[in-house]
């Protein structure tokens, strides 16, 4: 009995080609896909329509918590649990608040940053199928991989791997899982 | 046809408009100084630095892109070029200010320097001599450097672009150091000494922040309206416009970081001839202009270009642009116009909060023959930014 597939993967020798295949594939109606590149390609986020990253939202929300929450902790400590006057200055001696202030949102922002992109990427992940395919290993160093996988509804053994053929790969592989 | 004859039809419109915009100006700024000569000079002195700002700002973008490039700096280099070009007009319009030096500056009063101790002491730097000689200094240098970086910047055309991009370096780097130096020397002349007992070390950086920051919202403004055009249509990409957004962001955050750590360093120490500055400033309705300041520049302009839609579309940053400017000028106003509210009670300053109409057909009067000579300096050069090979 054959294995389970995960999907067919194709190699190309240049970004351009990753990204002429990868907008046809979405235009071929193919959307359970991914592309595998060395180098951050901006055109792919658009060819193959990917939905923004919810990242921004989650930065936002840590960095707002970070900002009142050291402006609060230095109001609480300085104006209500050790009111004491400094040099005549007003107890809420705000502008005194601020490089704390802007610390912890940079500190919550940046460590919610790493930390929710780890998360949201699926990070850690021990297992890939995609680095059954030998070649593979290529794809931090020089060559460009679309992999479209065997759960698409589109996806079928002959014809997905036709399509995939007529982009002009260096060669099409069927990825096990 | 090259880009430059094809756009010539916009461009000889935006001159004549701006240039009527001017004319019209200046008539108001005449009929004001007939009227009230010392409102006059004040309301003259914050257009006439808002306007040199962006002409300096050019100055100093044009050499920090030579230094380290940028796609941004390709788009914007032309009108940068031009920016520079337009500093013959800014000496021309520097007149009025020392016309009016009697009337913006404490210290051209012999019988008040007389009976001051600490003003007698600053004489030998604040004197109308050193003043005249050192805004000469400024202007030479200004001069000599925008004059080399275009002669370069043509030969750059014929010669290639590699073969004559050391030379532009060998200007930009020191060029950017005595540049630094003299905005800083001229924020001091022109606009601190308005209160000559009072100092600030700092002062420099808001300049150069604020003059950098109004350079890259008029560039913005100007790549908008040339791209809504042919050819120029799609000449400068979605990308080119976000790094310009981002750079806006980025010193719209310098102009708040060295803004307040004046204010920071000021309270700490909490010095009474330092202190005046700030109380001048957040009493009689000043306060809500600072506060004005924090709300609309500082936080709304942070947070609209936090949005990544709105700096890759060229309508919405340019709005957003549009709004860098004015609240630039609202920032000059606070900084400026305080310093000639007068009056005290007990001791304490207490200024009350005053906007004369001289003070909005001033920047507008300044800034239409500002911009209409910017058009005219722009349509002698190429607008296709240079071919790398």
């Amino acid at each position: 009995m054959r294995k389970p597939l995960y999907g067919l993967i194709a190699e190309f020798a240049a970004p351009e080609q990753l990204v002429y295949a990868a907008g046809e594939a979405h235009s071929e109606g193919y959307r359970k896909m991914d592309a595998y590149s060395p180098l951050p390609i901006e055109e792919l986020h658009h060819v193959m329509h990917i939905p923004d990253t919810k990242l921004p939202r989650f930065v936002l929300a840590a960095g707002l918590l970070g900002s009142i929450g050291g402006f609060g902790l230095l109001y609480w400590i300085t104006v209500i649990n050790y009111p004491h006057n400094v040099g005549g200055r007003p107890l809420n001696s705000w502008p005194q608040y601020i490089p704390i202030t802007f610390e912890t949102t940079v500190l919550l922002a940046g460590l919610t940053t790493l930390v929710t992109m780890i998360a949201l990427c699926g990070l850690p992940m021990p297992y890939h199928p995609v680095f059954n395919v030998p070649r593979f290993r290529l794809a931090s160093r020089d060559r460009f991989f679309l992999c479209i996988e065997a759960e698409d509804p589109r996806f079928d053994l002959q014809r997905t791997r036709q399509f995939l053929e007529s982009l002009h790969p260096h060669e099409v592989t069927e990825v096990e899982i | 046809m090259s880009t430059a004859e094809a756009m010539r039809p916009h461009l000889d419109r935006l001159q004549t408009r701006a240039f009527m915009v001017g004319v019209i100006g200046v008539a108001a700024l005449g009929a004001g100084l007939v009227s009230n000569s010392e409102q006059f000079y004040r309301s003259y002195l914050m257009g006439f630095v808002y306007w040199m700002g962006v002409a300096l700002g050019s100055l100093g973008l044009l050499m920090l892109h030579h230094m380290v490039g940028g796609n941004w700096g390709v788009a914007i280099r032309r009108g940068l070029e031009a920016g520079t070009r337009t500093l013959p007009l800014m000496v021309l319009l520097a007149i009025p200010v020392f016309l009016g030096a009697h009337s913006l500056y404490e210290w051209t009063h012999a019988d008040v320097v007389e009976n001051d101790p600490v003003l007698r002491h600053k004489s030998l730097y604040l004197n109308m001599t050193g003043f005249t000689l050192r805004a000469v200094f400024y202007f030479l240098i200004w001069f000599g450097l925008s004059t080399l970086l275009n002669r370069y910047s043509k030969a750059q055309e014929s010669e290639g672009y590699w073969a004559v991009r050391p030379r532009l370096q060998r200007v930009s780097a020191p060029g950017l150091i005595l540049h630094c130096l003299t905005v800083t020397f001229f924020a001091v002349d022109f606009v601190m000494s308005v209160e000559p007992h009072w100092f600030s070390t700092i002062y420099g950086a808001i300049f150069i922040a604020g003059q950098v920051l109004s350079t890259f919202a008029f560039m913005v403004v100007l790549m908008r309206s040339l791209t809504l055009r042919e050819p120029m249509k799609n000449a400068v990409s979605a990308q080119t416009f976000h790094d310009l957004g981002n750079l806006m962001f980025a010193f719209n955050m310098f102009w708040a970081y060295v803004s307040f750590s004046q204010l920071l360093i000021i309270w700490s120490a909490n010095f009474p001839e330092e202190t005046i500055w700030y109380l001048k400033r957040t009493k009689g309705g000043w306060e809500y202009v600072g506060l004005s300041l924090f709300v609309f520049h500082f936080s709304l302009i942070f947070l609209l270009l936090l949005i990544r839609k709105f700096k890759r579309q060229p309508a919405i940053l340019s709005k957003i642009a549009v709004w860098v400017i004015l609240m630039r000028l609202v920032d000059l106003f606070w900084i400026i116009q305080p310093a000639f509210s007068h009056g005290s009670q007990g001791g304490v300053p207490a200024p009350q909060f005053h906007v004369h109409w001289l003070d909005i057909v001033a920047p507008v009067a300044i800034g239409g023959l500002w911009v209409a000579f910017f058009a005219f300096q722009l349509k002698k050069r190429p607008l296709d930014p240079l071919p790398l090979a």
